[in-house]
């Protein structure tokens, strides 16, 4: 997923399922965020995630185990986090 | 700004004043350099009043508020500045009390920061002395201001310690909350060779949870440890805590900030430059230059009355030092990613864009003068213009 543009509901889930995430409402209340913070041009890091509101650290690693951030971001459709270089 | 706008602003309209708590103004770059004696702090530090232009009001003091409803500004003795425009330019700073324990009993004696004078200094004096183990530099979270300077330290610690012939007694690895040290595809392809040339480990996806100063380790919240014996770390930047007090800030205490004209977006007569803001450019000091010369423009068009013209496209440009006395050169924006190429003259350059250089490098050192005496001043960089040029790079 290279244009979040062309993003979908039923992209994420085949997304979702390529890694081995089952998505529960919990699961999309959190990759709204993401898309929100997406939109804003607001960098995003695993501490930001867990003030959100949505979920803490802890449910966010329990969500999502392996590399949340970039698994998420990935379900999401947006680019994950990145430097300059 | 101040002598940006001193120039340009009817002086029998305008006043301008400088609130600023300090009195020493600081190289920043120059923080990279100071742990390896390669710099000395009076290469660093200069007193503010040296290029506070004529007829602008230096005043030294900390805010305790700004009221942006009133256009008002409370001091923190109590008293009060009204003011008819208002460019915020706090910048950012670490707050290494956001992670647990790095600010512990191991905090300036075996956990460094590089980001501050003291940190840099006290930085310098231990790896004077310092006979080698593991050296881990770290990443706390995004976004940092100068966020290649890390990987800048891992390079000329890599120099430093081989120069000293001990380069075989450390241990270096990289630890980045990102997923590699290089994020963009041709930054990758072009600069990944560095890190195995030299010897330089690198653990990606590393979300620190603590420091635990007992066992002398990193650990991230999905339990991952990393042992250290220095650990250079950059911690959280946030912007000032005024902006939290002032209700102008993000979670970070960044301001609101519309990343084009550079107006806030809370007030239309509050405008931001630099780190304080929220656009998504990255926190570097070539970014506050050439965002100052666009909101020039605007601010000029603003008092008049007239529609703000001048956008700002996010342009930034780094030399990243790569040790043994070559450096690379970065020249970006919002839409494009670095790529190679010849800068500030297509085909000509004279430096290379994304390329390693002895050229590049004393570009680099120059720097220090062009900043001290050209750009605090305000006199422009020729040939270099604030937006991105597209001519001379390989798209």
């Amino acid at each position: 997923m290279t244009d979040f543009a062309q993003w979908t509901k039923e992209v994420g889930e085949e997304i979702a399922k390529e890694n081995n995430i089952v998505m529960t409402p919990k699961h999309w209340e959190v990759i709204d965020y993401i898309q929100n913070e997406h939109r804003n041009d607001s960098p995003l890091s695993i501490r930001k995630i867990g003030k959100s509101g949505v979920v803490d650290i802890k449910e966010f690693y329990a969500l999502f185990p392996v590399g949340p951030l970039k698994t998420a971001t990935k379900i999401a459709g947006v680019p994950k986090p990145a430097s300059c270089i | 700004m101040a002598n940006h706008l001193h120039h340009k602003l009817d002086r029998k309209e305008w006043l301008i004043d400088i609130i600023d708590e300090r009195t020493e103004h600081h190289y920043q770059p120059g923080y990279l350099f100071l742990p390896f004696d390669i710099y000395t702090p009076e290469n660093i530090i200069k007193n503010i009043k040296d290029f506070i232009p004529k007829d602008v009001n230096l005043l030294t003091s900390g805010i305790d508020k700004i009221v942006g409803a009133e256009n008002n500004i409370l001091l923190e003795n109590g008293e009060q500045i009204k003011y008819d425009l208002l460019i915020i330019a706090t910048g950012s700073k670490i707050a290494p009390e956001e992670t647990e324990g790095m600010k512990g009993e191991l905090w300036h004696k075996s956990v460094f920061d590089f980001y501050t004078f003291e940190g840099a200094l006290t930085l310098r004096n231990k790896l004077r002395d310092w006979e080698g183990g593991n050296l881990v530099i770290h990443i706390t979270e995004m976004p940092i201001k100068c966020p290649v300077a890390p990987l800048e330290f891992a390079f000329l610690a890599d120099s430093f310690f081989k120069n000293k012939k001990m380069r075989d007694k450390v241990n270096i690895t990289y630890v980045t909350p990102l997923s590699g040290a290089f994020t963009k595809p041709r930054s990758t392809a072009a600069l990944e060779h560095l890190l195995a040339e030299k010897n330089i480990g690198i653990e990606s996806d590393f979300a620190i949870a603590e420091v635990n100063n007992e066992h002398k380790t990193i650990v991230d919240y999905g339990g991952k440890e990393i042992a250290f014996d220095l650990l250079v770390t950059v911690p959280t930047n946030k912007g000032d805590e005024l902006m939290e007090r002032s209700g102008l800030g993000d979670e970070l205490n960044f301001v609101a900030t519309n990343k084009e004209t550079l107006q806030s977006k809370a007030f239309e007569n509050i405008f931001v430059i630099g780190d304080a803001t929220n656009v998504p450019a990255s926190k570097a000091g070539s970014v506050a230059h050439f965002e100052a010369e666009i909101l020039t423009e605007n601010i000029l068009h603003f008092v008049n009355n007239q529609p703000m013209t001048a956008a700002f496209d996010g342009h930034a440009n780094c030399f990243i030092e790569t040790g043994n006395s070559k450096a690379l050169l970065i020249d970006f924006n919002y839409t494009h990613e670095p790529v190679e190429g010849t800068f500030p003259f297509a085909g000509i350059g004279p430096l290379g864009l994304l390329k390693e250089s002895r050229m590049n490098h004393w570009g680099k050192l120059a720097f220090r003068w062009i900043y001290w005496n050209m750009l605090l001043k305000g006199i422009p960089i020729p040939f270099v213009g604030a937006n991105m040029k597209t001519a001379g790079k390989k798209f």
